[in-house]
């Protein structure tokens, strides 16, 4: 019961208001024993992905099937996460908040269900991306100030270093002056992917809103990026990710 | 020419996908159509005790004078029974091509459990695009 009625702080330097970990010198010890047995795998040439120069993008093409089997490890991780432990998803939404502050959204509104699960997933992935595409495109590497600069950004930049092609569409919401679609006629990620038609509402690219979602607070324009799927006759995985900026952003464009 | 209904059955002798692909087919009843899959599965069984080969597969082949029917076991024991026109070509291309749209959009599917049912709408759409030309 004590478990439940401590705070979960998620980030917090004191190891005593960390859930679950136990105190003094039992996780030392553990740390200890891994370093010496490292579990890292390394290839016939002894080189890990770590001693690979970061530039490198020939023959950087990884195997769809074998991310299509981790990628539905992650969304029944998610599903597990939620569907289990209900005071389970009220810490990762909490985890969730944490880093919408640091990142400068005050306003926001928390999805329910498991997609924020795939979403954060692909934030954490989202981040690092962001560092990595602006540091290989070396000194013409462009800090984009404007709304439409970093979504091209994005439709061309990053679609392409990650899936391989741009995105298919990038439309300006008529009812809202504060929304933008981006879209993926087929998701990479759901490709293989049948969502049960209760859970029709979920879609499993809420994982690339998520890689979206990063790379814009990135660049500093903080906004909420959801996936939803608008399946036509052509293209039954079609899917939008709406985006929603802060009024921040809106106020910077005025301005700029 | 052409396919004429396609079943997918277990490791334990259920049935877990049926689909006609031919207009004329007389309907069986969903229970039927178990039955049929675990009698088949029985005699799959007894076929490759009595082979006088040693280390046999069992029966793979079935001619009859209005359809031929193909069944492929997998190495994890998942039978593919396709049954066709007696003069279909080409089926064990056939046979391997669903077993790998099985592979794609079923095994990779996080949300099918495994050994039962197979409900991906993916998997259908996939399937019907590759059979329906070939009619």
């Amino acid at each position: 019961m004590s478990r439940q009625e401590t705070p979960f702080v998620p980030f917090s330097p004191n190891p005593s208001l960390q859930q679950g970990t136990p105190t003094s010198t039992a996780p030392l010890k553990h740390s200890l024993t891994a370093s010496s047995t490292s579990n890292l795998r390394y290839s016939s040439s002894r080189k890990s992905i770590y001693d690979r120069h970061l530039n490198r993008s020939q023959r950087s093409e990884l195997s769809k099937a074998s991310f299509a089997f981790l990628f539905g490890e992650m969304v029944q991780y998610a599903q597990k996460r939620v569907s289990g432990i209900q005071d389970l998803e009220k810490k990762l939404v909490l985890n969730f908040t944490v880093v919408l502050i640091a990142t400068g959204v005050t306003q926001f509104d928390i999805p329910q269900g498991w997609d924020i699960v795939l979403n954060l997933h692909g934030y954490t992935i989202g981040q690092r991306l962001l560092e990595l595409l602006l540091w290989r495109d070396g000194r013409s590497a462009k800090r984009e100030t404007r709304i439409l600069g970093i979504l091209q950004f994005i439709t061309t930049t990053l679609y392409r270093s990650v899936f391989n092609k741009p995105a298919d569409g990038l439309e300006k919401s008529r009812d809202n002056e504060d929304e933008y679609m981006l879209i993926d006629n087929d998701p990479m990620v759901s490709s293989y992917i049948s969502v049960p038609k209760e859970m029709s509402q979920l879609n499993c690219a809420a994982f690339v809103a998520g890689i979206i979602e990063a790379v814009l607070d990135g660049c500093l324009f903080p906004s909420r990026v959801t996936a939803h799927s608008v399946p036509t006759d052509q293209y039954p995985g079609k899917t939008v990710f709406l985006i929603k900026f802060d009024e921040s952003v809106l106020e910077r464009e005025a301005v700029l | 020419m052409g396919i004429l209904s396609i079943l997918i059955l277990n490791k334990a002798g259920g049935l877990i996908y049926q689909r006609d692909f031919n207009e004329g087919l007389k309907k069986l009843s969903s229970n039927d159509y178990l039955v049929l899959a675990g009698t088949f599965h029985g005699v799959h069984a007894i076929t490759s005790r009595i082979s006088p080969v040693p280390g046999s597969g069992g029966l793979e082949v079935m001619e009859s004078e209005h359809f031929r029917m193909q069944c492929f076991q997998t190495l994890t024991g998942t039978k593919f029974l396709i049954f066709a026109q007696p003069h279909q070509p080409n089926i064990d291309v056939i046979v391997k091509r669903v077993y790998e749209l099985y592979a794609d959009y079923v095994m990779k599917n996080p949300f099918y459990q495994i050994e039962m049912p197979i409900r991906c709408e993916a998997f259908d759409r996939n399937l019907l695009a590759y059979i329906q030309p070939r009619q």
